[in-house]
């Protein structure tokens, strides 16, 4: 992992005395609310429906059993005793109290933590594979890559007041767990005649105009990653348009500009950056990589695994569910589920928190990671240690086999929480997940992703649910709009709409009748969801999903 | 032609606590909707909404919400005005913890 130097903790605290300051001028008058807001928002704080939100970065996903730790008591401390993690891989809190802010950053910068960037229209938290380093198909850890980007864009002079925000992921394996083809600039680590490079993705988006990304250069060399970003993100800067914030965003200025004049663009300003970068970024990438060198694996027996395999059911179920292969054959990578049926998708309590943070150190070589799926995850745990986690967790109440399926749902905070919202999205999460609970369904139909938004901006990636979910308005009563076919992977795709949109009470039945309608239409339990879409279209479904027009054309 | 007014209330969000207030004709900010002043009167709402704008350093984003009376009670017509009584629903924090 990613171990501070005295230069980030200097930069770090200097920029939390200088946020101090401005709070205090804020309170005291000096600074008008139209002053304070872009250097709040540079810093991650919010003001929400019902109080301040304040979202810390987990630098792709990844963070150790101390950081975890503090990630706890901050919540004790200056919050509700919870913390909700998001589909960016950040953390936010949802009632810290203006002055005491400054106090939370501080407790963050202690374990090499901080807000900036995670708001505002800048480079914000650089997301990658939450399995980097430990996944079986990974090509190289993307995370080198990430945290040279998260160094170069924080607060790099040029980027501060972009058009809109941008948002970079990246994955270092072909099965992309990151979604880079809904990032302003995804990265794809690719292998070419035996060297490493990137496959450069940018344009794609969720929100009002979904898009996805399209190839700006199938190969570029490592060493070329900074000019190249640079060369985007300053093309972007000067291109991007500053008249309408709906059209502000790159996948906008890719799609009206098209994307051969924005490769010639970038081609050209790249020519002129690329004599710049001397190679000194190159060597802090080389003590980058140094840094997240592999852990010393054990070896021994996993007997132990294999037995409580056979011999608990319920264990089984879990290890069936929410284990993922690791490179190394005596290990595993275990998502944690903080999805428990009914539970609010993505919230951990300070204690649960403490109990990943010390099964971590116990067990795990000390590392966590967040998922874009609000999820945590151990990236490397040695079979042999599999049963005891699992009783841990069990007991902490985070044990919940569902890795995957129905219940696993992405939601964004909506109405419950966001000023942005137009609908919620908890409580629909919560009722689906306990409905399928309670028909003991959810093994049964297997892989099923849905994610929830509560408004056109997406956060919850509606847009590339199997099923995704959007509350919107309508009339000044809750509506919700399903989107059906959509996908998150290498393979991704913008789901397409179903038809009219369903009141409050009407969405979980209607999901329920799509549900039924899969089960009914598979050719055997191996066709997943989205294949039996793929195969049949939209049609069954809306079927099911309008019966009324089903029967008024009969 | 306009629509007619309908009753509503001058709202925001307390700069240090960042919960929901609302103006009372005393001019104080209370946390409680039912102690808001009703404002029927289109010009003295804008007057209102101004004077609550105004108070910078004690609250954020005043704005004029609608409410309905209902017995000379101020209750909200939007459901994200209604949230803002209330708190969330996954959990009874905010408002509803004092209920």
């Amino acid at each position: 992992m990613y171990q501070y130097t005295d230069f980030d903790r200097d930069f770090l605290a200097e920029r939390n005395a200088q946020f101090r300051a401005q709070v205090e001028r804020r309170i005291d008058g000096s600074l008008t609310e139209d002053e304070f807001k872009p250097l709040r928002l540079m810093n991650g704080l919010y003001l929400q429906l019902h109080a301040y939100m304040l979202r810390v970065a987990i630098p792709y996903g990844t963070l150790n059993g101390e950081q975890m730790d503090v990630l706890a008591d901050i919540a004790d401390k200056w919050d509700k005793g919870y913390g909700h993690f998001t589909t960016r891989q950040n953390i936010q809190y949802n009632w810290p109290k203006l002055r005491d802010v400054p106090d939370m950053l501080d407790a963050l910068g202690e374990v090499g933590m901080h807000a900036i960037q995670t708001s505002g229209n800048t480079i914000r938290n650089v997301t990658a594979d939450h399995f980097a380093g430990a996944a079986r198909d990974e090509i190289e850890d993307p995370r080198p890559t990430a945290e040279l980007l998260r160094q170069w864009s924080t607060d790099h002079p040029e980027f501060q007041f972009l058009p809109r925000k941008f948002k970079i992921a990246v994955t270092g394996s072909p099965n992309d767990r990151a979604v880079i083809k809904a990032h302003d600039i995804g990265l794809r680590i690719v292998e070419r005649d035996g060297e490493t490079g990137y496959e450069v993705v940018i344009g794609g988006g969720l929100g009002r105009t979904p898009m996805i990304g399209k190839v700006l250069r199938d190969f570029l060399p490592k060493a070329d990653l900074l000019p190249y970003c640079e060369a985007i993100v300053s093309v972007y800067n000067v291109l991007g348009r500053r008249d309408n914030k709906y059209k502000a965003r790159i996948k906008i200025t890719v799609h009206e500009n098209g994307i051969d004049t924005i490769r010639e663009m970038v081609e050209q300003r790249f020519s002129e950056l690329r004599p710049l970068f001397r190679g000194v970024d190159q060597k802090m990438l080389k003590a980058i990589e140094a840094q997240f060198a592999p852990p010393v694996f054990q070896s021994g027996s996993v007997a132990a695994f294999m037995d409580a395999y056979h011999a608990d059911p319920v264990f089984r179920s879990w290890a069936d569910t929410n284990l993922t292969a690791h490179k190394n054959e005596d290990y595993s990578i275990v998502s944690i589920s903080i999805k428990k049926h009914g539970q609010t998708p993505g919230d951990a309590a300070s204690e649960q928190m403490r109990v990943m943070a010390q099964l971590a150190r116990e067990f795990a070589h000390n590392e966590l990671r967040i998922s874009h799926e609000q999820n945590v995850i151990l990236p490397h745990v040695h079979k042999s240690n599999l049963p005891a986690i699992h009783a841990r967790l069990k007991a902490a109440g985070l044990a919940t086999a569902n890795i995957g399926k129905i219940s696993d749902i992405i939601a964004c905070p909506g109405m419950d929480y966001c000023a942005l919202a137009t609908a919620r999205s908890i409580p629909v999460a919560q009722q689906i997940a306990t409905r399928f609970d309670e028909l003991k369904l959810e093994h049964d139909i297997g892989d099923l992703k849905i994610k929830i938004s509560g408004c056109i901006n997406a956060c919850g990636h509606h847009h590339v649910g199997h099923i995704g979910i959007l509350g919107l308005d309508r009339a000044g009563v809750e509506n919700y709009q399903i989107t059906l076919g959509g996908d998150h992977t290498e393979t991704a795709a913008i789901g397409e709409r179903a038809g009219p949109g369903f009141a409050y009470d009407e969405i979980v039945p209607a999901v329920e009748r799509l549900v039924y309608a899969y089960l009914d239409l598979r050719t055997d339990a191996e066709e997943r969801f989205i294949d039996t879409y793929r195969r049949l279209g939209m049609a069954p479904f809306k079927a099911e999903l309008y019966p009324e027009v089903k029967a008024n054309a009969a | 032609m306009s629509k007619p007014f309908t009753p509503k209330v001058v709202t925001a969000n307390a700069l240090l606590e960042g919960d929901v207030v609302y103006l009372a004709a005393d001019d104080r900010w209370t946390r409680e909707l039912s102690e808001a002043e009703i404002l029927e009167d289109e010009a003295h709402a804008a007057l209102r909404l101004l004077d609550g704008a105004s108070e910078a350093s004690v609250v954020v984003g005043a704005y004029l919400a609608d409410v309905a009376l209902k017995d000379g009670i101020p209750h909200p017509t939007h459901f994200r005005e209604e949230f803002r009584t209330r708190g969330p629903s996954n959990y009874a924090h905010g408002k509803q913890e004092q209920i």
